[in-house]
């Protein structure tokens, strides 16, 4: 087992309250809203019609180009209607609203159905495809792209990425330590796919039990190795981890392909291990359900689809009494005005804070904790400075679209200034100038 | 249900620039406090008057600004009129006192914009105005009292270096039973401030250790060369304002580096300073402009020696 950890980066108090609860399957849903972007790039293409009935995994969405994914029926049932839906991000999107009509029919796979051993890279990307599945760490990004990188690029190590180094969220803990068997098949499935000579499975240090379970399974495996990393926030992000295990550095505005690398959440792997050896697309995933504001933190197994506002009762939410809720993790995640949202692919957790922390503004004073604490080393004092100033070409220069928002700086700010959403706005309205 | 909607994250560390300037102030009670045991209760009303004329004076300017005047008590104007008085000979007659912590807080801050603004220290800024407004009451010493000498002016130790070639004893300066301003006696009290500090994360260890480290050496190989004529290391760093300087002064985030590299110059620039102008200079003390020189570069630093980014071309 080999130790590192990220030198940059903030530790907050973690908030695993739900690390102990097992994955329980949440019931069947009256009515999934199923919307058809829930990943990057292209919305999916609908399939299905108006009162037309669906089986559970059935497509009802085709990828609509090269970046984009499929989107199934999370349920046996009959299409109400299709119609614009909010998400949690605040945009609007087209959705199927399916009524369940009764228990699971299964549709039959649209890709090949063969022992695990007989799969071919081929065949493993046509699954990733054709399963719908997407980066389930929170960037959806489409799998089956990011197994194919372009040939001048071979891609020597692959990094199952269990660190979950947001605080509060457990589904990836409770997924390894549950299905560490099914999580390394799909890994190991993974390598052969991109031809990786070396695998890692980095899992952070509070997460014990999660390293155990992995170590049992590896002890003698070829080609793998556990890797215990000292909790650290954002140690899971891709860039960090391929620094902190391969020691390389992705060039910016690169993908970890550009230097061999290829790094897969645990969630991720699992729905693909479901799709390959079950035929089942990703049509479910564990959501944490945490936070101060409710009385059973949980981790349930969800129909994607399911309406928040029942996963969080299931929970015993106090929503009359919070301050917040959150759609992902306190780090990244997106507080939402209503819990009348359908849980998507990317839904990692949802968290219900009874007090938020509303410190006083004051000017920037140059401390620079921002600036030692990013883990891209982005000078971020001068950034947004720039960006208040809207010299748009020196806050390019100063990494004003390296910058992956991860809110380690206006997490440790002493003057509370939203450094974070400051460079949403430069982003923004770069993109908005640009784009005439 | 009324849920707040806001950009992430949704946590945060509870640091805020009030708490810092408190730490500040926790970290200048042993030296504060020393002065008033050296020097008498005439060191406490000097601080008394600095302190409170400079958290005036920061109310008035917000007021005529038309800015939020709840920002005085950020903690930050208590912190320049302490570290000001920290800087004065005990002697100083209060009303010079009241006018170097106006200007501190009006040249030195408020017309830079506020807090946050300002490109030199303006405690420095205060003392430097002091200095030249007043050169006499500001370089009049009177003895410390732990050190029994029963004269009505005394030389400092570094003046006592400069002009009759006395070198005081390291204990003398270390634990403080020399003559001075309030703030340069005891070297160890303000290194244990200083640790307090570092310990809290508050401020940036390479800067202490860039000042006092480019010092050492640079007068270390004075030394070696000629020790009849230049004074050893150990003398050089604990002598004067240097340990003041260097933990709570070189330090303020607002008039230091962001950069690595820029701090690194930017301390080893005081260090540099100050043995060029206590050695070379005519004046037996250089903290002060050392600091405020280099004050001066820390916007071209930040501009022009920002760290690398991750995965940005060497």
């Amino acid at each position: 087992m080999l130790k590192l950890r990220m030198k940059r980066g903030v530790h907050p108090p973690e908030g695993k309250i739900s690390a102990s609860r097992e994955i329980q399957e949440f019931p069947l849903p009256k009515q999934v809203i199923i919307p058809f972007s829930q990943h990057t790039g292209k919305p999916a293409t609908p399939l299905v019609k108006k009162r037309q009935d669906v089986k559970t995994g059935e497509k009802i969405g085709e990828a609509a180009g090269f970046i984009s994914a499929p989107v199934h029926s999370s349920v046996t049932g009959k299409v109400k209607a299709l119609e614009t839906v909010l998400l949690p991000n605040g945009t609007s999107t087209l959705a199927a609203f399916i009524e369940v009509t009764g228990e699971d029919e299964f549709a039959e796979p649209t890709w090949p159905m063969k022992e695990i051993s007989q799969l071919t890279p081929d065949d493993v990307r046509t699954i990733a495809r054709e399963a719908g599945i997407v980066g389930l760490g929170g960037a959806v990004f489409p799998t089956a792209v990011k197994i194919s990188p372009p040939k001048e690029y071979p891609i020597d190590s692959v990094i199952v990425n269990g660190a979950e180094c947001e605080p509060y969220l457990t589904s990836d803990h409770r997924l390894m330590v549950e299905h560490a068997q099914e999580i390394l098949t799909a890994a190991e499935l993974l390598k052969n796919t991109v031809g990786a000579s070396r695998g890692y499975i980095a899992i952070e240090d509070n997460k014990p039990d999660a390293i155990e379970s992995f170590e049992k399974l590896v002890n003698g495996v070829k080609g793998w190795e556990v890797v215990s990393l000292k909790t650290r926030y954002p140690q899971g992000a891709e860039k960090s981890l391929i620094k902190v295990i391969l020691g390389r550095e992705v060039p910016m505005g690169g993908l970890p392909f550009h230097v061999g690398a290829l790094v897969q959440n645990v969630g991720t792997l699992y729905a693909l291990y479901e799709a390959a050896v079950k035929g089942i697309p990703l049509i479910k995933r564990v959501v944490t359900v945490t936070g101060d504001g409710v009385t059973q933190p949980s981790n349930f197994l969800v129909r994607i689809g399911t309406n928040m506002r029942e996963v969080l009762e299931a929970a015993g939410a106090d929503l009359e009494n919070a301050e917040k809720l959150i759609v992902g993790g306190p780090m990244m995640g997106i507080s939402v005005k209503t819990p009348e949202i359908p849980v998507l692919k990317s839904t990692s957790g949802i968290i219900v804070m009874r007090k938020v922390y509303k410190g006083k503004v004051y000017p920037c004073l140059y401390c620079g904790r921002c600036v030692y604490a990013c883990p891209l080393s982005i000078t971020t004092t001068r950034l947004v400075k720039y960006i208040q100033a809207e010299m748009w070409d020196q806050a390019k220069a100063f990494g004003l679209f390296n910058c992956m928002e991860c809110g380690v700086c206006s997490y440790v700010c002493p003057a509370n200034i939203p450094l974070v959403h400051w460079i949403r706005y430069g982003k923004f309205k770069v993109r908005s100038m640009e784009a005439k | 249900m009324s849920l707040i909607v806001s950009s992430s994250p949704h946590i945060h560390d509870r640091e805020s620039v009030p708490k810092i300037m408190l730490h500040v102030i926790i970290a200048l009670i042993p030296a504060a406090a020393a002065s008033i045991y050296f020097f008498g209760i005439r060191a406490l009303w000097v601080m008394l008057v600095s302190i409170v004329t400079a958290i005036l004076t920061e109310y008035i300017f917000l007021l005529l600004r038309k800015k939020d005047t709840s920002a005085v008590l950020d903690g930050s104007a208590f912190v320049t009129g302490l570290l000001l008085a920290m800087t004065l000979p005990p002697s100083i007659n209060l009303s010079m006192v009241a006018i170097g912590s106006a200007v501190a807080i009006i040249i030195g801050k408020q017309v830079f914009g506020g807090f946050g603004g300002n490109v030199f220290n303006p405690a420095l800024v205060g003392r430097a105005f002091l200095q030249a407004a007043f050169p006499i009451p500001m370089t009049t010493w009177v003895a410390n009292k732990a050190s029994h000498v029963d004269a009505v002016s005394v030389a400092t130790p570094l003046g006592g270096f400069k002009f009759s070639h006395i070198l005081t004893a390291h204990k003398d300066l270390f634990l403080g039973n020399v003559s001075g301003s309030l703030g340069e006696t005891s070297a160890l009290l303000l290194i244990l401030g200083g640790l307090y500090l570092l310990a809290r994360r508050y401020i940036d260890w390479r800067i202490p250790v860039g000042i006092l480290t480019t010092v050492f050496i640079f007068d270390g190989i004075l030394w070696l060369a000629n020790s009849k004529k230049y004074p050893d290391p150990v003398f050089m760093l604990l002598a004067g304002g240097l340990m003041l300087g260097a933990w709570f002064m070189a330090t303020d985030p607002v008039t230091s580096p962001v950069s690595p590299a820029g701090i690194w110059i930017y301390s080893a620039g005081i260090g540099i300073l100050v043995v060029l102008i206590r050695l070379f200079g005519g004046m037996p003390e250089g903290v002060m402009y050392s600091i405020l020189i280099m004050n001066a570069f820390v916007p071209l630093m930040d501009k022009y020696l920002r760290q690398r980014m991750l995965g940005e071309k060497k």
